[in-house]
């Protein structure tokens, strides 16, 4: 009968990740240690020093990449959060979305440039990143938390998963972009296609890139709450414990430590996308070495 | 080995002087012209699409280019072409007609479908990637139409880019940068970002970067299309400046013939993807090739193409030193002028005689026409643009004497056909060449030659 009838695509998926842990284990271990390593210690440079000097550094990290009435705010919201007493939480959700949203570019920055370069890869990838960004991201926390284990490590794990498509998607366009005939001009002098990519493509495509890095940024605070729900503390932690609780007070005063933190991150990584503050140094800078850096020849005194 | 432009006359230092040799054999330029070719191009095709190769063997057998589209787009069909080391080689044609595609496939920025493009001893269209790289490196460099330039660097950096790519150290190529951005006239603008200049000052730091790479040849992709009409100006004039001092080899499109009647040593007329002529300025406009060519260069400028060479006269009314006044008068009757030029044994022009003196002269016994002689005549040369004829053509009452190089007499212009040569009408038999009716009839003039002479009788020319 058609109605008994199913696709097994399910069970081929779960028997599948069987066999990933059966065979794969060590990897899978080494993901765990690698992320849970690289959360610890940013935990323990945000939570270790008393909060006041978080606060300082916060702001004048603001001020410099948005003024000094941004950095003004700053400072008046992040002890708005220890009023609260959220602080805790707010560093663990920080230490959380920093370490994901990291590893996030460092994986989209490179497909994404993969993708602009060929054509194949760019249609293999579109609907991978489609899968990723779309799909409910309780359906893979479930692997994730057979593969890695109740913690902190499967929220960073699903985190990257959701966030990493915009970074991928604007390198690409923002590859894409830039104006062919500067990429010819590159060409027609001789250029090598490394030296085309690091000394005319990525810093032409560099503002789109910010708004790709800013946009995950973004997306991974919006998975606070995901991490929360398989056993990362935090503020995500807070509002399952809230809701469980039906606590309206505690949901309240984590929510608005979210986005405390959100509004902080999103202004400060968006100023390196519209070339204000922070950017203008950074680029300044990445200029001037991408300028100088391919000296392999010894100078020659005029 | 280059060769040696025939630059400036005294009228007009800005004005490119053509290099053709006048009709009458008269040369005007000092040529050194070497046979070496710097880029050759046979054969070539480049059709987009994912049967190409079939649209070329299609195209080979004489199908036309709207036949074989649904196959492919033939964006340049069977071109072929030699420029010379040291020319400027304009490519010209409307948008469309395969010229940008066609200046793409001279330094491999696209792969030729089929055919073969060299420069020097390389073989563009089969040669690895690398070998290729260096070409580019060493061989020929390029300048767009809309610059092109590294919106984060400085003009020095960008001007320093080529020899960067080279691997010249950082301290040479600085120095070498400074002096090619010196020599486009750019001091003092080293260090602002290409956002803060004008697109003419743009495209100087443009062509720096190509100029500053030592490269023998040029590929200039509409370089100045994207400039104003002063600025282009400007920047023409500069190039045949650049040009004649540095000797590069220039392959230049434009789709604005005037720009390519001033600046090609000769012009390649592209239209849909086939080049349907080759040759000198003056050859396209005096005999194009076909009715496209001709309705192309109806609206050409043609006072700034053509030279006094391409339209003089054969001077006619030319008495020598020692002829006397009934000589010079009987010349100017039969020619139906009002003045002769005197010329030197050697054709070197002394200055004008006029009938009104002349005849006075002969009338009160005179015989040295040189104490008449008016030596106030100011020559033109004969490489001189048309547009610069009309002010010496509206303050001479005589037509214009031209000479050539050493100053001899090698034709002349008479007003007429100063407007017919502009109006396009060819000169016929029936065009009167006369330029100034005789100021004393020819009546009188015979009356008096026949009266009986009490001197001796002058000798004629």
């Amino acid at each position: 009968m058609i109605t008994t009838f199913r696709l097994p695509i399910g069970d081929a998926v779960e028997s599948g990740i069987e066999a990933l842990t059966e065979t794969f284990g060590w990897f899978f271990s080494f993901v765990r240690i690698l992320f849970q390593g690289m959360y610890d210690s940013v935990e323990f440079v945000l939570l270790t020093p008393s909060f006041w000097i978080i606060i300082i550094v916060a702001a004048l990290l603001g001020a410099l990449a948005r003024g000094p009435l941004f950095g003004l705010g700053t400072a008046v919201g992040f002890t708005l959060i220890v009023g609260v007493d959220q602080w805790d939480a707010s560093m663990e959700t920080l230490a959380l979305v920093l370490v994901a949203a990291a590893i996030a570019i460092l994986l989209s920055v490179p497909i994404g440039i993969l993708a602009a370069k060929s054509r194949i890869a760019s249609t293999v990838i579109k609907p991978i990143l489609d899968v990723m960004q779309t799909m409910p991201a309780f359906v893979y926390l479930i692997p994730a938390l057979i593969l890695f284990r109740v913690g902190v490590v499967p929220g960073i794990v699903a985190t990257i998963i959701f966030a990493m498509a915009p970074g991928v998607r604007l390198t690409e366009l923002g590859i894409r972009r830039v104006d062919h005939e500067i990429v010819e001009a590159g060409q027609a002098f001789g250029s090598t296609p490394g030296r085309i990519l690091r000394q005319i493509q990525l810093p032409l495509a560099l503002p789109t890139i910010m708004a790709g890095i800013n946009q995950v940024i973004m997306l991974s605070l919006s998975m606070v709450v995901i991490a929360g729900l398989v056993g990362a503390q935090g503020l995500g932690g807070q509002v399952v414990a809230s809701l469980g609780r039906i606590d309206i007070a505690l949901g309240f005063e984590a929510g608005l430590a979210v986005v405390i933190i959100a509004i902080f991150l999103d202004r400060v990584t968006a100023s390196f996308g519209t070339g204000k503050g922070l950017f203008i140094i950074i680029r300044r800078r990445w200029a001037a070495s991408a300028a100088s850096a391919p000296t392999d020849v010894v100078p020659v005194k005029p | 080995m280059k060769r040696v432009r025939c630059v400036a006359t005294v009228t007009n230092p800005d004005r490119n002087p053509q290099t053709s040799t006048p009709p009458d054999g008269g040369g005007v330029c000092q040529e050194t012209v070497t046979d070496s070719i710097a880029v050759k191009v046979e054969h070539v095709y480049k059709v987009f699409g994912r049967r190409a190769a079939d649209v070329v063997t299609r195209l080979e057998r004489g199908e036309t280019r709207d036949e074989v589209t649904p196959l492919g787009t033939a964006a340049v069909i069977d071109a072929s072409f030699s420029v010379r080391a040291g020319e400027i080689f304009v490519v010209m044609g409307l948008s469309g007609s395969g010229k940008s595609t066609l200046i793409r496939m001279l330094n491999g920025l696209l792969p030729a479908t089929s055919g073969t493009v060299t420069i020097g001893d390389d073989l563009i269209t089969d040669i690895s990637p690398a070998r290729l790289r260096e070409v580019r490196r060493r061989r020929v460099s390029m300048v767009f139409q809309h610059f092109a330039l590294l919106p984060h660097r400085s003009v020095l950096d960008n001007v320093a880019y080529g020899l960067e790519i080279q691997g010249v150290a950082r301290a040479e190529r600085i120095e070498r940068a400074r002096e090619t951005v010196a020599l486009v006239g750019l001091d003092g603008w080293e260090d602002k970002l290409p956002d803060e200049l004008s697109g003419g000052m743009k495209q100087r730091v443009g062509l720096a970067r190509a100029l500053a790479t030592d490269t023998d040849v040029l590929l200039m992709d509409e370089a100045f299309s994207a400039l104003d009409p002063l600025i282009r100006r400007e920047m023409q004039e500069q190039l045949i400046r650049l040009q004649s001092s540095l000797g590069k080899t220039i392959i230049f499109i434009t789709h604005d013939l005037n720009e390519a009647m001033f600046l090609g040593d000769r012009i390649a007329v592209m239209r849909d993807g086939r080049i349907v002529q080759v040759g000198t300025p003056e050859e396209i406009l005096t005999d194009p090739a076909n009715d496209y060519v001709e309705q192309f260069v109806h609206d050409v400028d043609r006072a700034r193409v053509l030279t006094a060479a391409s339209v003089m006269e054969p001077a006619r009314a030319i008495v020598g030193p020692a002829s006397g006044p009934r000589a010079a008068l009987r010349l100017m009757r039969d020619q139906q002028t009002s003045a002769a030029f005197m010329t030197a044994r050697d054709r070197t022009l002394l200055g004008a005689v006029r009938d009104w003196d002349a005849l006075t002269l002969a009338r009160n016994g005179g015989r040295d026409l040189e104490t008449i002689l008016d030596r106030d005549v100011t020559p033109v040369r004969s490489d001189t643009a048309l547009s610069d004829l009309f002010v010496p053509a509206v303050e001479s009452a005589l037509p214009l004497p031209v000479v050539d190089e050493n100053g001899r007499l090698v034709g002349v212009i008479p007003r007429v056909t100063l407007l017919a040569a502009l109006g396009n009408v060819m000169p016929t038999e029936e065009l009167a060449v006369i330029e100034q009716p005789p100021s004393v009839v020819a009546d009188a003039i015979t009356d008096f030659l026949e009266q009986p002479t009490s001197s001796a009788e002058e000798v004629a020319v």
